[in-house]
C-alpha cells in the first residue's frame, strides 16, 4: 500500500469576489521511504500543496474535492483531534519560512524541551540534554549557549537548522520541507541534505522536498513533479526529466539556469509571467508563455500521459506520441 | 578612477546578548563576577563598493552578511569602524539626517515574510514612498508608475489591491524588490533577494536588476548563497568567514582559482545538476560561535593548514598577482 496518495486534489480560495482554484487536480503517490521532489514556478501552488497534504490550508483557502490517503486513512475527513495527532507523529513540515514554526517569545531551548515534553514524561533536564544533544547533531555550535537565546537573534540559516532539530525529535513517517536550505549557504545546505537525507534513509522516513533548487533536487529526490499555475504538468525519475525535460515549461525552467548562459549576459527568462490565480488562461494554462502553443492549446486542457520519460500534460508530446503510433502502425 | 560609492573601514558589530542584569552574574572561582556574553558578528571588515558594480557577498551561515548590510543601510550602529557614502560618513547619522539618504540607498531583506507591512495592500506599499520621493506626482503618475513597476517585477498590476499574506514567498520578494526601485536609488542592498524564488523568476529578476544597472549606473552588494548566480552577476566577490573577509576577487579570477582554504571549500560545495562531480571538501569541526573576538585566523579552527602562526596573529588581506585578495598565511608563506 502506497504510505500516502493524493488523488484529483482540488484546492481552492474562496474570495470577497469569486473563488480562486489553487490546485486542480493533482494527484501523486509517495511511498514508505521514498523521496520526491515538487519543483515549479513561484506562486504555482508548491506550498499550498505542502499544507493541504496535512490538512492545514487555512481560511480562505478549503480542499474542494479530492482525497488524501495516509495509508487507509482519509486526511480530508479526519476531525482536528485526529489531524493533530497526524501532524504531531506522523506528518512533520518544515517551512519556507521559520518564523512560522519558531516561537518569537519563547527561547528556542524551551521550544525543543516543550516539544519532548508533549510526547514523552521526561524531567526538564532530561529534556534539555536530548534538545542539545539535537542541536549538536544539526551542526549548531555552542548548543548550550544558544538553547537559552530567542529565535531573533540567530542567523536565518540557524533558526533553519533548530527547527529541523525539532522535526528529529518527533520522529515521523512523512517529512514535508518546503524550501528547508534555501536560507543556507552551500557548504551547510549540503551537510543539511545529508543529514535529511541520513535521517530518511536510516528511519524509512518519506520525503517530500519542496525546493526550486533543481541541484538540491537532483542530489536529493528519487522522483519529481513539476507544477505550474495549480497543475502538475510533468512527473517522472529526478535524473530523467532534468537529463530529458518533456513539458515545455520544464524546459524553460532549465534553460532559464544561469549556468546556461555565459557570465554577465542575459539569462533566459521565460517569456511573460504566471497568470495570476483570477487570471487563469483557457486550455493548457502554460499556453500563453509556451513558444509551441497551437490552437487546440489555448482551447483545450492536456491529458496526463506518458511519453516513455516522465508523465507529461502537453498537446505537443501527445501529438508527437501519437505520430509515433501511426507511424508504427504502417510499418506493421 | 571613481570615488568609491562606499567605503567600510576596521567595521565591527558585537551584540550583547539581552540576559536581565541579574543573570549576568555568575559564581565563578569562588566568587561573584559580572559575566556579559557577547557575540561579535563582525571583526574589522574592510570593503570597498564601486559605482556601477555588483559586489557579491558569500559566507557561511551566521557570517554576519546580514548584519554587515544592515550596518550600512544604518539599521545596527556599529561598535567601532566608519562607513562612507561618497564623501560623506554615514554610520553616525541621526534620523533625519538619515531620510537625505533613504532615497539613495535601498535594501531588499533576506525575509519576505517580514519586510512587508502585513496591514497595507501592495498599492499602499508602493504608492507611500513614490509619492514621498516624487511630490510632483499627480495621482494617475503614481497609479502609472505601480504598475510598470509591479509588471516590471512579474505581478499583474491588477493584484495591487492585495495584502502580502495573499502573495506566495516570491511574489513577496518582488514585491519588496518593486518598493526598493520604486525610488530609483543609487545603491541597492539585496540580502538573498533570490532565495525564495524558482529559477525562471530568478531570471526574471536578475534580468531586470541587470537593466536598472545598465539604465541607471545602479551599484549591488548581493548577498547569496546562490554561486551559480555569483558567477553570473557579480563583478566581484567578498568571501566572508566569522565576521572578517578572507577573499575578494574579481568573479572570473575567484572561480577560476580560489585561494583561501575557505574558499576553495566552499566552491567545491555547490551542487550540481550532473550528479558525477568531485567530492566536495568536507570541512572538519564546527562553525565557531563567535562569542569571544578572535585572536589568530577566524578559520583556524577548520582549516587543514593551519599551524602555530595561524593561531596567534590575524593574517592581513594580501594583494596578489591576478588581482584577488587574500587573507591567509599559509598563501603568504607560500605553503599553499
Ligand atoms: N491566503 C491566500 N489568499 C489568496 N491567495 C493565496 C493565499 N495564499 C496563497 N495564495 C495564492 O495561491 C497561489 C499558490 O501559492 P503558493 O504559496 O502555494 O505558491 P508556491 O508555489 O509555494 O510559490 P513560492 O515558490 O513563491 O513559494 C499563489 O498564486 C498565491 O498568490
Ligand atoms: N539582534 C541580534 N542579537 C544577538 N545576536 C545577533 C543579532 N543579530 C545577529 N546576531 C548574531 O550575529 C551573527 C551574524 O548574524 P547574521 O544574521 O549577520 O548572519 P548571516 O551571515 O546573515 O547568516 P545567514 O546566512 O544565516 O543569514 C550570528 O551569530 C547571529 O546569531
Ligand atoms: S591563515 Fe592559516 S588558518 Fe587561516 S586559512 Fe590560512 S592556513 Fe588556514
Ligand atoms: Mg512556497
Ligand atoms: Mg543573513
Amino acid at each position: 500500500m502506497n504510505l500516502l496518495s493524493v488523488s484529483h486534489l482540488h484546492v481552492n480560495f474562496h474570495m470577497k469576489e469569486q473563488e480562486l482554484a489553487a490546485l486542480i487536480d493533482v494527484s501523486f503517490t509517495l511511498n514508505r521511504g521514498e523521496r520526491i521532489a515538487i519543483v515549479g514556478e513561484s506562486g504555482a501552488g508548491k506550498s499550498v500543496l505542502g499544507f493541504s497534504i496535512v490538512n492545514l490550508i487555512g481560511k480562505p483557502g478549503y480542499i474542494k474535492s479530492g482525497s488524501i490517503k495516509l495509508e487507509n486513512k482519509e486526511i480530508t475527513k479526519m476531525n482536528l483531534r485526529q489531524l493533530q495527532e497526524v501532524r504531531g507523529k506522523r506528518i512533520a513540515m518544515i517551512f519556507q519560512d521559520p518564523m512560522m514554526t519558531l516561537n518569537p517569545v519563547l527561547t528556542i531551548g524551551d521550544q525543543l524541551v516543550e516539544t519532548i515534553r508533549s510526547h514523552t514524561k521526561i524531567s526538564y533536564k532530561d529534556a534539555r540534554n536530548i534538545a542539545i544533544e539535537k542541536l549538536h547533531h544539526v551542526q549548531i555550535a555552542s548548543p548550550e549557549k544558544r538553547f537559552d537565546q530567542y529565535p531573533h537573534e540567530l542567523s536565518g540559516g540557524m533558526r533553519q537548522r533548530v527547527i529541523i532539530a525539532s522535526v528529529l525529535l518527533l520522529n515521523p513517517d512523512i517529512i514535508i520541507a518546503d524550501e528547508p536550505t534555501t536560507a543556507l549557504d552551500v557548504t551547510i545546505q549540503a551537510e543539511i541534505l545529508q543529514l535529511l537525507l541520513a535521517i530518511c534513509r536510516d528511519n524509512g522516513v518519506a520525503l517530500v522536498l519542496i525546493s526550486h533548487d533543481l541541484g538540491v533536487v537532483s542530489k536529493v529526490a528519487e522522483r519529481t513533479l513539476v507544477m505550474y499555475a495549480g497543475h502538475v504538468v510533468e512527473e517522472g525519475p529526478t535524473l530523467e526529466i532534468i537529463n530529458d525535460p518533456q513539458h515545455p515549461y520544464t524546459q524553460g525552467l532549465l534553460n532559464a539556469l544561469p549556468q546556461m548562459t555565459l557570465p554577465g549576459q542575459r539569462l533566459n527568462q521565460i517569456r511573460g509571467s504566471m497568470p495570476s490565480l483570477a487570471e487563469r488562461p483557457s486550455g493548457c494554462a502554460f499556453h500563453p508563455r509556451c513558444p509551441y502553443a497551437t490552437q487546440k492549446c489555448r482551447q483545450e486542457q492536456p491529458r496526463f500521459i506518458y511519453s516513455g520519460v516522465s508523465s507529461v500534460a502537453c498537446f505537443l508530446v501527445e501529438d508527437m506520441l501519437n505520430e509515433f503510433a501511426d507511424k508504427d502502425k504502417e510499418a506493421s | 578612477m571613481a570615488t568609491p560609492l562606499i567605503q567600510i573601514s576596521g567595521l565591527e558589530k558585537a551584540f550583547t546578548s539581552n540576559e536581565s542584569w541579574l543573570s549576568q552574574w555568575r559564581f565563578r572561582h569562588g566568587k561573584l563576577t559580572r559575566h556579559k556574553d557577547s557575540i561579535h558578528a563582525l571583526n574589522g571588515v574592510n570593503l570597498t563598493i564601486n559605482q556601477g558594480e555588483t559586489l557579491c557577498v558569500v559566507g557561511e551561515t551566521g557570517c554576519g552578511k546580514s548584519t554587515l548590510a544592515r550596518a550600512i543601510m544604518g539599521l545596527t550602529t556599529p561598535s567601532a569602524g566608519e562607513i562612507h557614502y561618497l564623501d560623506q560618513r554615514i554610520d553616525q547619522l541621526n534620523n533625519r539626517q538619515r531620510m537625505f539618504f533613504r532615497r539613495r540607498m535601498q535594501m531588499v531583506f533576506q525575509n519576505p515574510y517580514a519586510s512587508l507591512n502585513p496591514r497595507m495592500t501592495v498599492y499602499q506599499t508602493l504608492s507611500e514612498p513614490i509619492s514621498f520621493h516624487n511630490p510632483q506626482f499627480s495621482q494617475s503618475q503614481v497609479d502609472e508608475k505601480i504598475d510598470e513597476l509591479l509588471e516590471s517585477v512579474g505581478i499583474s498590476a491588477s493584484s495591487s489591491d492585495r495584502y502580502p499574506h495573499e502573495f506566495s514567498g516570491g511574489q513577496r520578494q518582488r514585491i519588496s524588490l518593486a518598493r526598493a526601485l520604486s525610488v530609483e536609488p543609487d545603491f541597492i542592498v539585496a540580502d538573498e533577494p533570490l532565495s525564495a524564488l524558482d529559477v525562471s523568476v530568478q531570471a526574471q529578476v536578475l534580468n531586470l536588476m541587470m537593466d536598472k544597472q545598465e539604465e541607471r549606473n545602479l551599484s549591488y552588494l548581493f548577498i547569496t548563497h546562490d554561486l551559480a548566480v555569483v558567477e553570473h552577476f557579480a563583478t566581484r566577490v567578498a568571501v566572508m568567514y566569522l565576521g572578517r573577509i578572507c577573499e575578494l576577487a574579481p568573479t572570473g579570477t575567484l572561480f577560476s582559482a580560489p585561494k583561501h582554504p575557505y574558499t576553495q571549500a566552499l566552491l567545491s560545495a555547490i551542487p550540481r545538476l550532473d550528479s558525477n562531480t568531485a567530492q566536495p571538501i568536507r570541512l572538519i569541526g564546527e562553525v565557531p560561535t563567535p562569542t569571544e573576538k578572535p585572536i589568530g585566523c577566524v578559520f583556524q579552527a577548520r582549516c587543514p593548514y593551519a599551524n602555530q602562526r595561524c593561531y596567534e596573529a590575524s593574517p592581513a588581506m594580501t594583494l596578489q598577482s591576478d588581482g584577488s585578495s587574500v587573507a591567509c598565511h599559509a598563501i603568504e608563506e607560500g605553503r599553499l
